[in-house]
């Protein structure tokens, strides 16, 4: 039922200066708060072992500055507001903030304006090294397979080629991951097929991205590297990493129920350990 | 000037059958309500399953009591599954982006008020809009079946990206039935937002009363014209993606199925699709969905402020062209979701431009509202406190946009928690703030009675802290590489970060719980709480200058308000105090000076 209302009852206002005092404390806080394990990197970005990691890095460093500042003085500029403004003296008048809308739009065109074109004009070199440069001569190709729920890695042989992949041959049950016609096709006898990827250390690394079945991504933490495999698409990046150590490599694009548990290993090795190692991956195929 | 003998009236009778009060009903007002009470359904049913999904990532392979009476196969003994944990998560982005931030602060409060701020008697379609409502509710209906339909909803994420939402159930559980519900409830759902949208441009444009030029119209009024027109736009690509994507599944199409892909070692009889073309479609209405999400919301606050601050905004035209520039810059960033999808990384650069410059009109919509708080009479109330509260979440998650909007930084941070902790600082708890300060300052209008001060009150406090116990710990999960999307951690590198994931598991439940205070309020303000004052907050505004509280089904009495001012003239000198209704004759003095 519409309970009864009319210009009978009268609003009433009490200012409630202590509760916005508090809340103004806690927004404070909460910023202040916020801003500790950041600073003090209770949880932070995991070592780097690329040569293009540190621009990404300082990119990142120098946006946390900017946006962390913005954040800081944004909230306590807010809570100091909230403060000062709710408790008005009896017949305060309302006033102006200084400059009024003019001054703040100009201040906003300026500061943040110049704030993200620096980031976007720093961030497009970044960007640059890993996507605009093609893969030197000498690079080794590696081609990375993903599929439910699984990475395969292949590398091309002594003949320096891969074979090419017939879809229709895909077989899990008899290992043939890539679909390759080992019965007609040379380039694919020497195909070294494994389950892990072995990388030397500070060798530019080519990597061709194939989907079996799905969207999937390839996102090694280390490595600075996060890139979709596209179903019907192959696509590649390339990479140097610079320090020896076993890196987990992740999926992550949905990919169906086993999404969780889709990872592989990345071992940067020496390059003697690396030739060893190919050897004796080429003895198990 | 408006002259109101050209005014298209959309004149109806006033219901008299139960059916047509509160069933289909073609008044706005109670089909706002409709919208209202349907997004809070929905918003139940996402925060349950996210409870859920928090108790699975906190305590992984626990029992949850009772799951298994949801879910036999997806939950047996209450020990979720792999794929449940991902049918539950697709089920809550769903329900939380089309039928809680869509559906309240838009369809929901625009239904009701945007017609009585403009000094309409209703909208111009009433039949489009019961259908808009209706139509949604089906939408609903068919998503809630997923549930119970066979081996349950959808896996893919509300993204639903392709291929693994167009090959069917080769795919995995729910990819087959589940699926098909879930693009149909999507094609159904846009069909009703373009009914609203379709009804609210008109309103805005043509059911204006005399002297409501454009720029009378509050702040919640162009709020919700903006974004009925993005809406316009954004859900008609929405609609075609969903329908070619039940094709791909009913009728042996290939719209986003490449050839040669193989699934359980067999070969997929598809070809020709693309699988970008379904992100670059599902974006391109995707980003202005966040916008759709949230401008309502900044119009809300703005206008709950302003009534609280005593004063109008520093400037009224500024925060509408910020308004208006953020929807059309939306469309033009959409590619900063794809910077790693293997599109061309050039277009990674050219859509990063724009995603860093849509920062501008969002700092000067920040700056105006904090720039307005200085010198101000600032009352503090329930409804105040969550626009405070909401600039302050939104701040919070816009910084974060700085370092999605690189991509270079996108490398690192993409499909991590990062971004969890962005989208839902920025979208979801900025836009549910929004809904709760709309909902506490208008609920004496729409239903004549006050909400309970108090209990409003405990309701922020533990939303506000709670909130940033949730979320701002995901930026640091992000930061150090917790990838989303899992149902656990099974990788060695993010079994340290479990204790953050017990943090805020215990975060949300809490912060949960507290939302009961509010659905208690609800209801029991509804029919017990103290009778409302017609004005109880001393606002400006049309939709306080109707003769009873809720308003009549006409809305003003069979009259049409003139209107004298713009929308906020606080901070003056009056015989009503320190303001001015919008429709009072009265001559005064604006305690500002004119806005530049």
């Amino acid at each position: 039922m519409p309970a009864k209302t009319g210009a009978g009852l009268k609003p009433e206002f009490v200012y409630e200066a202590s509760m916005a005092k508090i809340f103004a404390i806690t927004i404070v806080l909460i910023a202040i708060g916020s801003a500790i394990p950041i600073v003090l990197h209770t949880w932070y970005l995991p070592q780097d072992i690329s040569t293009h990691g540190p621009l990404i890095d300082e990119q990142f460093s120098e946006t946390m500055a900017e946006a962390g500042i913005s954040f800081l003085a944004a909230q306590i500029i807010l809570a100091a507001f909230i403060w000062i403004y709710s408790k008005p003296a009896a017949g305060t008048k309302i006033k102006t903030f200084p400059g009024g809308a003019m001054g703040l739009v100009i201040a906003a065109f300026l500061l943040v304006g110049t704030e993200v074109l620096a980031l976007g004009a720093f961030g497009a070199k970044a960007w640059a090294s890993v996507y605009f440069t093609p893969p030197a001569a000498n690079a080794l190709t590696i081609q990375s397979q993903a599929g439910q729920f699984a990475f395969y890695f292949r590398y091309p042989g002594p003949d320096g080629k891969f074979g090419q992949i017939h879809p229709e041959l895909v077989n899990e049950g008899s290992q043939n991951f890539f679909g390759l016609d080992l019965d007609h096709d040379p380039a694919a006898k020497d195909d070294i097929v494994t389950a892990e990827m072995a990388v030397p250390v500070n060798r530019e690394v080519h990597l061709l991205m194939h989907s079996k079945d799905l969207g999937h991504s390839f996102f090694v933490r280390e490595l600075r590297i996060q890139q979709d495999f596209v179903p019907g698409l192959d696509v590649s990046v390339h990479f140097t990493a610079n320090k020896t150590g076993k890196y987990e490599i992740v999926c992550t694009q949905l990919c169906g129920l086993g999404h969780y548990n889709m990872k592989a290993y990345l071992e940067v090795m020496s390059e003697a350990d690396y030739e060893t190692w190919l050897k004796q991956q080429a003895t198990m195929q | 000037m408006h002259d109101i003998s050209t005014h298209p009236v959309a004149h109806h009778a006033p219901p008299e059958t139960f059916i047509r009060k509160y069933i289909f009903s073609l008044d706005h007002k109670v089909i706002g309500k409709q919208y209202y009470g349907l997004a809070l359904v929905a918003v139940f049913i996402g925060m349950g399953l996210s409870w859920l999904m928090r108790l699975h990532l906190g305590w992984t392979n626990m029992s949850i009591p009772g799951l298994e009476l949801l879910s036999k196969n997806g939950a047996p003994g209450g020990i979720m599954t792999p794929e449940y944990y991902l049918q539950l998560m697709t089920m809550h982005g769903t329900i939380m982006v089309f039928f809680v931030l869509t559906t309240a602060p838009f369809a929901a409060f625009g239904n009701f008020f945007l017609p009585i701020q403009v000094g309409a008697e209703d909208m111009p379609f009433p039949r489009f809009n019961m259908m808009s409502f209706w139509v949604t509710f089906v939408a609903f209906l068919v998503l809630m079946a997923s549930f119970f339909a066979g081996d349950g909803p959808s896996l893919a994420g509300w993204t639903q990206y392709a291929p693994l939402s167009a090959v069917g159930a080769v795919a995995g559980p729910g990819q087959g039935l589940g699926e098909v519900l879930w693009a149909s409830s999507i094609a159904i759902f846009c069909i009703g937002q373009l009914l609203g949208s379709l009804n609210f441009i008109t309103t805005t444009l043509d059911m204006r009363t005399r002297g409501m030029s454009m720029m009378r119209l509050p702040l919640s009024a162009w709020a919700w014209f903006i974004t009925s027109v993005m809406g316009l736009t954004a859900f008609a690509v929405l609609m075609p993606a969903c329908i070619l994507l039940i094709l791909d599944h009913v009728a042996g199409t290939s719209f986003f199925v490449p050839g040669g892909l193989v699934l359980n070692d067999q070969l997929q009889p598809h070809s020709g699709g693309s699988t970008l073309l379904w992100q670059h479609l599902f974006w391109f209405f995707g980003h202005p969905e966040v916008y759709i999400a949230i401008i309502p919301g900044m119009g809300i606050v703005s206008h709950v402020l302003i009534a609280n601050m005593r004063r109008p905004m520093l400037s009224h035209r500024v925060l509408i062209y910020s308004m208006a520039a953020l929807g059309v810059l939306s469309y033009m960033v959409y590619g900063h979701h794809m910077f790693v999808s293997g599109m061309n990384p050039l277009s990674s650069l050219a859509f990063s431009f724009p995603t860093l410059i849509i920062t501008i009109p969002s700092t000067i919509v920040v700056l105006i509202w904090i720039g307005s708080l200085y010198g101000s009479k600032l009352r503090i109330n329930t409804a105040s406190l969550f626009a405070l509260g909401f600039i302050s979440m939104f701040v919070s998650g816009g910084v974060s946009g700085f370092f999605l909007a690189q991509p270079s930084i996108d490398i690192i941070l993409h499909a991590t928690y990062f971004v969890v902790g962005h989208f839902h600082l920025v979208m979801a708890v900025a836009a549910i703030f929004g809904i709760f300060a709309g909902t506490y300052f208008w609920f004496p209008k729409m239903f004549g009675r006050m909400m309970n001060e108090t209990l409003g009150k405990i309701h922020f406090w533990f939303s506000f802290v709670g909130a940033y116990c949730i979320f701002m710990p995901f930026h640091y999960l992000g930061i150090a590489g917790n990838v989303r999307r899992y149902q656990a951690f099974v990788d060695d590198f993010m079994q340290p970060l479990i204790p953050v994931h017990k943090f805020i598991t215990v975060a949300a439940l809490v912060t949960g719980a507290a939302q009961l205070i509010f659905l208690y309020n609800l209801i029991h303000s509804r029919w017990w709480g103290e009778p409302a004052p017609l004005n109880p907050w001393e606002a400006t505004s049309l939709e306080w200058s109707t003769p009873t509280s809720p308003p009549p089904f006409d809305n003003f009495g069979g009259k049409h308000p003139v209107v004298y001012h713009d929308p906020y003239q606080y901070g003056v000198e009056s015989s009503t105090g320190d303001y001015v209704m919008q429709d009072s004759p009265e001559k005064v003095q604006s305690a500002l000076p004119e806005e530049a």
